[in-house]
């Protein structure tokens, strides 16, 4: 009984974690441009890669590799964010601006677009 | 003939021939090398799949497993991929100086450079002098 | 199911060398051999091989890629287009790949057992293994024990590399003095990522040293921890700098350091040979053969480590003050 109940807190765990990693890569293929990318693939990235590391955690039982998974997932909620925080600080420092900024950095002026124009 | 069973080589001579290619066809010098990493990484996966056995499991004895896949050609392709990284390496430090002595890593340029080179190094030694020589430098450009 | 996994990866494998292939963009280029790499090595964990798929991660998704993007930095970083169409390149592919593949027609198939390549040595290799070496790691017994003489070749070839990146890339008192002149500034204001690699370093070397002396139960050996510890060294230094990185590792302590470790493993062998053995037999080295072979492994896999991890480390060290000759210092 208990095997069951564990198998299948393990495969949802799973099959959420592998969606989430599919939406990443879709986000990643549709959005515009750069920042927004970087967005979408290393949250939704980061998030399915610990999923899918808990639920390997509740396949793995009371053996030696459980200690080593949490340190993996430790080690790969470190890594990644910090390796897209490098990514988007060296696209700014290389000159690259986000879709609605121009290359000052400055946004549209909002009082100015709700004004009619005729 | 089951397609299945040799899908794994046809693969490997597909990617060689794309590495292949790569080598020949293309005047980069860089490019040559990354070919020439697709080239290796193929042969290692020759090596690996005829080591694989179905059903049989990695080569670290365990009481757990009876059948276990051939140790010898994972030996081998460690060997090949350290080698692999240090000609890559040897290869990128040349390129760095063949940049900087010729100011390009086109074939194509370095090719035109060294026989430009070899047509001086002619006509001086048939006896012309200097100032002929930097005449005909200059039409060059 | 593991052929399922096969198929796609391989088709994955296959789309990205066309990609390569096709792309202009240089660091496009290297971008996707180190997904190549990547790619490869979950193949060859598919295909039963551990210790392959650690040292093709570590080495081609990440030094591989690294040396790459910094010999980038020095040349240029677009392909000039060919003006001609390459007809007798493709004609020439095209035949060779079909006379291989007519070749591997005769082959026995992928995953059978009666392939003659399983028949010969390696059946005694699994069973006598655990009692003539007594390691449970198959791959490191072979490596280590039964083919260290090839092993010792290996490390030689990197030795070598060192020495001929050393020779070729040198670098002057005058570059020195320059980069120290200059900390880079924009990674001074790196502060989220000079903290994290703060911590996460130790647990990078730490990491190496487990993957170095647990060859002998998993997956792991000298190869793989060497890189492990170069690719740490390496990321601190592409955060603080140059001068503080040959302050910690000085280039004449690696240049020793690599040479020490050939050194380690060619006397492993003459010590055997002094004592009464064969060279490289390392029944001799205690009372007992196994805790003898034990020994031996031991002392190789760590003049191997210490060889591949300063050599990597030079290279890298070499190319990189490379780029500050190129950077602050116009006149050559």
């Amino acid at each position: 009984m208990m095997d069951i109940l564990l198998d299948i807190i393990s495969w949802i765990f799973l099959v959420s974690g592998s969606f989430f990693c599919l939406t990443g890569a879709v986000g990643l293929l549709r959005f515009p441009e750069f920042f927004s990318r970087i967005h979408a693939a290393s949250l939704t990235d980061t998030l399915g890669a610990s999923l899918i590391l808990i639920g390997l955690m509740f396949q793995a039982g009371w053996q030696l590799a459980l200690p080593k998974l949490i340190l993996i997932l430790i080690f790969s909620l470190l890594a990644g964010t910090t390796a897209s925080h490098a990514m988007g600080k060296a696209a700014l420092q290389s000159g690259l601006r986000p879709l609605d900024q121009d290359k000052d950095g400055k946004e549209p002026d909002e009082e100015e677009e709700l004004t009619w124009k005729p | 003939m089951n397609i299945l069973g040799l899908y794994n080589y046809w693969i490997v001579v597909v990617l060689m021939m794309i590495g292949f290619y790569v080598v020949i066809a293309h005047e980069n010098l860089i490019k040559k090398l990354v070919g020439l990493s697709i080239f290796q990484t193929s042969v290692f996966f020759f090596y690996i799949s005829m080591g694989k056995i179905s059903g049989a499991t990695a080569p670290i004895l365990d009481d757990k497993y009876q059948l276990y896949s051939n140790p010898l050609p994972h030996v081998l392709i460690l060997t090949a991929i350290v080698v692999g990284i240090a000609t890559t390496a040897m290869g990128l430090a040349l390129v760095v100086r063949i940049q900087e002595a010729y100011g390009s890593i086109e074939e194509h340029e370095i090719q035109a450079q060294d026989t430009q080179d070899q047509m001086e190094s002619q006509l001086e030694a048939y006896g012309f002098r200097k100032k002929h020589l930097l005449s005909i430098k200059n039409l060059d450009e | 199911m593991e052929t399922l996994i096969d198929f796609v990866l391989l088709s994955f494998l296959v789309f990205t060398a066309l990609a390569v292939a096709k792309m202009h963009d240089l660091f496009a280029v290297v971008m996707l051999s180190g997904i190549y790499s990547l790619l490869s090595a979950s193949l060859f964990f598919d295909l039963d091989a551990v210790d392959v798929a650690f040292t093709e991660a570590s080495v081609g998704a990440g030094i591989s890629t690294l040396l790459m993007l910094a010999s980038l930095k020095l040349v240029g970083r677009y392909e000039r287009r060919t003006r001609y169409r390459p007809m007798l390149a493709l004609g020439v592919v095209l035949a060779t790949g079909t006379l291989l593949i007519y070749g591997t027609l005769d082959m026995p198939h992928f995953g059978s057992a009666e392939a003659p390549v399983h028949q010969h040595v390696a059946p005694r290799y699994l069973h006598d293994s655990m009692d003539e070496v007594g390691v449970p790691n198959v791959v490191t017994s072979v490596l280590a024990s039964y083919r260290g003489y090839d092993t010792l070749g290996e490390t030689l070839v990197i030795f070598t590399a060192g020495i001929g990146v050393i020779s070729l890339l040198r670098v002057s008192r005058r570059t020195k003095k320059e980069e120290k002149k200059r900390v880079p500034a924009d990674m001074q204001q790196q502060i989220i990522l000079r903290v994290v690699v703060k911590w996460l370093l130790p647990l990078i070397l730490i990491f190496a040293l487990y993957v170095q002396f647990h060859g002998d139960y998993g997956p792991g050996g000298g190869f793989q921890a060497g890189v492990i510890f170069a690719a740490g060294i390496i990321l601190y230094t592409m955060l603080f700098g140059l001068s503080n990185a040959s302050r910690a590792y000085k280039p004449e302590l690696l240049e020793l350091l690599s040479a020490f470790g050939v050194l380690l493993y060619a006397g492993v062998g003459l010590v055997c040979m002094v004592l009464g053995g064969n060279f490289l037999d390392y029944n001799v080295l205690r009372h007992d053969p196994v805790h003898g072979q034990h020994l031996g492994i031991l002392l190789v896999e760590l003049g191997v480590g210490i060889t591949v991890a300063s050599v990597m480390i030079t290279i890298f060290f070499k190319f990189t003050w490379r780029t500050v000759k190129h950077k602050y210092i116009k006149s050559r």
